[in-house]
């Protein structure tokens, strides 16, 4: 069973293609990256695959079941966590109140509203747990707005990998930070447990290479090769688009 | 925990002054006090949607007034008692809150406004022109106050009344926005596509929070009715949700003392104005514009900052 299939996955924005039939399959425990210039529709296909936007055409499958027409908080719900290209946080809040609200998860359950968030043990324990383990806890009190952008970008994994998900999508983790804070943010990519499906969009060539099994490369709404480092490098179609310059 | 303490003996000042004011100030400033807790009912009904949800609404007073003018139909035109209307109408408020949220939750920001505020006055029409009805712009007059074995039509007793329903509701407001649930609203008030990412069924929320915020203006709205021994169109009307959305900013949103803090004000410079000049509305406009202009986070946003002004070195 593939963790995620994309079958001939198409969506127009007005006159514009953004998916003109992409397919993509990714197994259990794989580890993806998608290469692209800007505009090959590489958030468009993330949006679409968490339901975001909705495919003109095309099925979605996660692990054997098809979400297509699924709202993002059900698929968030069968295993599928993702980060934003631009900081998508709660930024008036704080990281521990914001952590507590991941790890609280919401399964359809009925609302909590008589007893106080600080009742819930577990959930301070699991949110502790976690800043502890990807660094963050010294700014547990911090409002997440007074952050650096690099802890912000941090912050952003560590409300995805609250779920415990099965399939997480990153969206250009490592965007916009300096060598040393995207050094941390490709530890964190690192640490994951190997059976958790990985697709991400990566425009750093070298972070592209450390961190995938295999990459994908995407040009004007379509995927026009795929492979492990050697076949893309070799491929001289994305030597052309993307890594023409060098 | 020592701001928790601080927090718990200032509310038990506050109530400790309250308990005692009857006997210290005239029957008229009991009367007005007495508004001045009904309407912060009101404005923090109105903050849970504005401050907590972040969903800006012009149509509060639809669910105030429903209330009011479901008691005073039940209790004047159908001779039931105030042990069942008194439930009823709240319950009329919540249904309301529940029919216009399902309406007006399909939009977001402006036009959610404007939605809620168009759904607002389709209610007060029904309230200003069935004049069969609901005696149209008369409104109805005599609506008694609820009778548990003991009178309160005494103003003093009222005060008491309205003081423990006050009480017992805004400790089920703190509850509420200290809650998962209130967590969450303020999630969703931040990024609501953030939420949906982390499994968060935002319209679920934001439904409840409306349906709750409509059943304490429902609340709210009971007791004015009891307070004036009347219901009329006003109670309905545009002006009183944008009275309401004063109050909240004035004070600040967000916070549940705001509001209440913002609605005593209003209230009292509403009285004070009123007897030295007409044009109360004009001065509430002022009143506003100053606010959103040298204070838009409210007066405890003013204090907040000052406070860090002054720890700052």
């Amino acid at each position: 069973m593939t963790a995620l299939s994309v079958t001939d996955l198409c969506r127009n924005f007005g006159g514009i293609t953004a998916l003109a039939g992409v397919s993509l399959d990714i197994e259990i425990g794989e580890r993806r990256v998608l290469l692209g210039p800007n505009g090959a529709g590489k958030t468009t296909l993330f949006h679409a695959i968490s339901g975001n936007v909705m495919p003109s055409s095309g099925r979605i499958s996660l692990f054997g079941r098809d979400i297509t027409r699924l709202r993002p908080d059900r698929r968030a719900r069968l295993g599928l966590a993702r980060t934003f290209q631009i900081t998508n946080l709660f930024l008036r809040m704080t990281v521990l109140d914001s952590v507590l609200l991941a790890v609280g998860g919401e399964n359809g359950r009925p609302l909590q509203l008589l007893w106080p968030m600080s009742s819930y043990r577990h959930r301070y324990e699991e949110a502790y747990r976690l800043l502890e383990q990807w660094g963050l806890a010294r700014t547990a009190r911090q409002v997440v707005r007074n952050l650096s952008y690099g802890e912000q970008r941090q912050l952003e994994l560590v409300l995805a990998l609250a779920g415990a998900p099965k399939l997480l999508l990153l969206d250009e983790p490592t965007a916009g930070l300096s060598p040393a804070e995207t050094g941390r943010v490709v530890e964190m990519v690192q640490q994951l447990p190997r059976d958790m499906t990985l697709l991400m969009i990566e425009h750093d060539m070298d972070v592209a290479f450390e961190l995938a099994d295999r990459i994908a490369v995407m040009h004007q709404g379509r995927l026009i090769a795929e492979g492990d480092e050697a076949a893309i490098r070799a491929n001289p179609q994305v030597t052309e688009i993307y890594l023409g310059a060098e | 925990m020592t701001a928790r303490l601080g927090s718990i003996i200032a509310g038990l000042v506050v109530l400790g002054v309250l308990i005692a004011l009857p006997q210290m100030i005239r029957q008229y400033y009991v009367g007005l006090v007495t508004k001045m807790m009904i309407f912060a009912l009101f404005a923090m009904s109105l903050d849970l949607l504005l401050g907590y949800a972040g969903l800006a609404s012009l149509g509060h007073a639809a669910f105030f007034g429903t209330a009011a003018y479901a008691i005073a139909l039940l209790t004047l035109r159908a001779g039931i008692n105030s042990w069942m209307a008194f439930p009823a109408g709240l319950a009329a408020s919540m249904v309301m809150g529940a029919l216009i949220a399902t309406l007006a939750l399909r939009a977001r920001g402006s036009y959610f406004l404007m939605i809620t505020f168009a759904l607002a006055q389709v209610v007060w029409s029904v309230g200003f022109g069935w004049r069969s009805f609901t005696n149209g712009d008369d409104g109805m007059p005599g609506v008694p106050r609820p009778n548990f074995g003991w009178s309160l039509d005494d103003t003093n007793a009222f005060f008491y009344f309205v003081l423990v329903i006050v009480g017992l509701a805004t400790l089920l407001l703190v509850a509420i926005v200290k809650s998962p649930f209130g967590y969450a609203l303020r999630g969703i008030r931040e990024s609501e596509s953030r939420m949906q990412a982390l499994g968060y069924d935002v319209w679920r929320y934001q439904f409840a929070a409306f349906v709750l915020a409509a059943s304490f203006a429902g609340l709210a709205g009971a007791l004015y009715a009891y307070h004036n021994h009347f219901v009329g169109p006003e109670y309905l009307h545009v002006v009183q949700s944008a009275e309401a959305l004063i109050m909240v900013i004035l004070g600040g949103a967000g916070t549940l003392l705001g509001p209440a803090i913002g609605a005593a004000l209003i209230i009292f410079l509403e009285d004070y104005v009123s007897s030295l000049t007409q044009h109360w509305l004009l001065v509430l406009g002022i009143i506003y514009v100053l606010v959103t202009l040298f204070a838009p986070r409210g007066l405890v946003g003013l204090i907040v900052d000052f406070r860090q002004r002054r720890a700052a070195p």
